[in-house]
């Protein structure tokens, strides 16, 4: 599903990824760990189209398609979602405008008429209460005012209401508490099928006891040194980033 | 001739023309004084450093229209709330017009200028309140005064709450080919009183206007009132708009200022306090694009002690489109505890936008809370990538983005009709048709 052959990217003049080889089949869970500034937020922002970034060599496609040429929207309209570290408040427009806007944007691009309103009020229903999720909720101004939590829960909510291709989850286990990353980690496991892949980014092995990866990844210094199932998550777990490290330095 | 001459010239005729009292007449008399000695500000006045009147001033505007225009309400509708009940002042080249207006008598006065300037039984409300909140050496201000005839008059009793909003209208038809009205407004409510009002200046042609408005709003103690200003005239349409609100104790005045279009609008918005725990609301949006000009000019006076003061204003420049924001509060020796806000923020959508803020703060009392803040800025781009990502087109994101923007001030519309109207009008502004009203 996703594709991406010797990834090159900066930002003015300093590189930040340097080369960079990951495939993502359908139906596969993977996790890109690593320690801080070692590049795995862009990654997850390069792939969703981020123009900050100078993608300088490589190519990233989705179902054989190359993305570079798309802008972020048009991504999100093939499939690519990215679950954000920093959602971004929007005070004025409420969570259910704001989604519907997108899924109706998402269905205009892909040549699909509107969702009727009861159609959009029932499926904002049942994926509300999927992340248990309360009604008032929703018709509060995005992200404006939310707690941490509430932030992480609202992103996963326009996931299951996307029904993405390929989701990445850009530490989305930041700021939740136990409670929290339960609801979370149950909603993507629920979302989760042979037809869709999933990318989580994560810097602790915590949310991988709930979502489970198929495989694991160790970023480092811009590219993935490493590469394994998940006992790998627990080995680092135990051993830290320290022990990369030196490995890549000695 | 150039302007000024012909307004001095204009103005013998004019006295001539409308029957007033003596008083009046000295009022008058002083008033063209004041504007001879000191004609059209210029660039050199500090109070006008960024705006120019010079290129406006250079029309052949007609100062007297000749002939009364009839418009059917239906073509004109749409400027009205017409989706609730409203009282409606409407005037057409700076004429009454009883055909559109809906006024009345009926516990509050809601009329016009020239029957209270007239009319006996008026004439001591008119000794107490007219042009005596005004700054009187002031030219604009002046200019208005000596030709200042008809407007709205609006007048609320004692503990009476207006049953519905009222609407001023003031239409130019373009049926003379440049025209110069000077509407005189004047609203006074009283004790307990709460009335909510909307102001309009529509050009219906492309011929060039220049409105030179003056309004003078006097609340009493614990009146609550809701002043609504809609600027959103055809890009040959000028606008000065002059307004002095004077407050007494307890009472709540706030003027909204929605600046959206026309070729050029001066704001001169004074706040003056009379009494203690009062406060007083600033707020704007201004959306403009092209070469138009909007410039915001605020004074709020505390004299008093344990007053407020809140000013938020948004402004969203494109294309060559120039603002000016000069906000000043001076906080007078006696006015301890006053809390003063000041918030000035703008998003700049061109190189060639130019914004030019300038906050005054002069504070001689010791235990106060001011503060101001100005901000100039492009869009947020993570706040874009953010929107784009889940599938919202650029254009479409710029918008929410703008509309989220102008939120604080959006929210604070206590006319729900008038809300979406707004909300409606920026949406136009910003070329969007989403999913849902915003």
């Amino acid at each position: 599903m996703l594709s991406i052959k010797n990834l090159h990217a900066s930002i003015g003049d300093k590189e930040i990824l340097k080369g960079i080889n990951l495939e993502v089949k359908a139906g596969e869970v993977h996790a890109i760990m690593g320690p801080n500034g070692a590049g795995k937020s862009t990654l997850a922002s390069i792939i969703a189209g981020n123009e900050t970034y100078e993608v300088t060599e490589g190519e990233i496609a989705l179902d054989g398609e190359d993305l570079s040429d798309l802008a972020p929207e048009e991504r999100a309209h093939k499939g690519v979602f990215l679950s954000f570290q920093y959602p971004v408040e929007i005070p004025g427009v409420s969570v259910t405008n704001f989604i519907r806007t997108a899924i109706n944007e998402t269905r205009k691009a892909n040549g699909k008429e509107e969702m009727p309103a009861n159609e959009m009020l029932k499926v904002i229903r049942e994926k509300s209460e999927l992340l248990e999720i309360d009604r008032k909720f929703l018709s509060r101004s995005l992200n404006e005012g939310f707690s941490g939590g509430e932030k992480k829960r609202n992103e996963i909510f326009q996931m299951a209401m996307l029904e993405p291709k390929l989701a990445i989850l850009d530490e989305t286990d930041s700021g939740l508490d136990i409670d929290a990353l339960r609801i979370v980690a149950n909603g993507v496991n629920k979302l989760k099928s042979d037809k869709n892949a999933i990318v989580v980014i994560t810097h602790y092995q915590r949310l991988l006891d709930y979502i489970v990866p198929d495989f694991v990844h160790v970023l480092y210094n811009g590219k993935i040194v490493k590469s394994g199932g998940k006992e790998l998550a627990h080995e680092l777990e135990e051993k830290g980033y320290d022990w990369i490290k030196q490995e890549q330095e000695a | 001739m150039d302007l000024k001459e012909k307004l001095l010239s204009s103005f013998m005729a004019f006295e001539e023309r409308v029957d007033v009292h003596s008083e009046l007449h000295d009022v008058r008399t002083e008033a063209i004084k004041n504007f001879e000695d000191k004609g059209f500000p210029t660039k050199k006045d500090e109070a006008w450093k960024y705006t120019s009147l010079n290129a406006i001033l250079k029309n052949d505007f007609t100062v007297f229209p000749k002939q009364d225009t009839a418009i059917e309400f239906n073509q004109v509708k749409k400027y009205f709330l017409h989706e609730v009940d409203t009282y409606k002042v409407v005037f057409i080249d700076g004429v009454f017009s009883s055909h559109l207006s809906s006024t009345t008598h009926d516990g509050i006065d809601v009329c016009l200028m020239s029957s209270a300037l007239n009319k006996p039984k008026y004439k001591m409300v008119i000794d107490t309140y007219f042009n005596q909140i005004v700054n009187k050496e002031e030219s604009l201000t002046s200019l208005n005064t000596a030709f200042a005839n008809e407007g709205a008059y609006i007048n609320i009793p004692k503990s009476k709450v207006a049953d519905k909003p009222i609407e001023i209208m003031y239409f130019s038809t373009g049926n003379e080919a440049a025209l110069m009205v000077q509407p005189r407004n004047l609203v006074i409510v009283g004790e307990n009183s709460h009335v909510q009002i909307i102001e309009r200046h529509q050009s219906l042609t492309e011929n060039p206007v220049l409105t030179n408005s003056v309004t003078e709003i006097f609340a009493q103690k614990r009146a609550i009132v809701d002043y609504y200003k809609i600027q959103n005239d055809s890009l040959k349409a000028n606008l000065i708009d002059n307004t002095y609100v004077s407050q007494k104790q307890e009472s709540h005045v706030s003027v909204h200022t929605f600046s959206f279009g026309g070729n050029l609008t001066r704001n001169n918005l004074n706040f003056y306090h009379f009494g203690e725990r009062l406060t007083s609301t600033l707020n704007g949006i201004t959306i403009i694009g092209e070469k138009q000009h909007v410039d915001h000019y605020t004074l709020v006076k505390h004299s008093t002690p344990n007053c407020e003061s809140f000013q938020d204003y948004k402004g969203i420049y494109s294309d060559s489109s120039t603002g000016v924001f000069n906000g000043k509060v001076y906080v007078e020796k006696e006015a301890q505890k006053t809390n003063a806000f000041q918030k000035s923020n703008n998003i700049l959508l061109s190189d060639k936008a130019t914004i030019n803020a300038k906050p005054q703060l002069e504070i001689f009392a010791d235990d106060v809370k001011c503060s101001h803040g100005c901000t100039v800025g492009q869009l947020d781009e993570t706040a874009m990538f953010y929107m784009q990502a889940r599938g919202i087109p650029k254009k479409e994101a710029k918008a929410l983005l703008m509309y989220a923007f102008s939120n604080s001030v959006i929210e604070n519309i206590k006319i729900p009709e008038l809300k979406q109207r707004i909300t409606k009008i920026i949406a136009t502004k910003l070329g969007v048709k989403l999913g849902f009203d915003l």
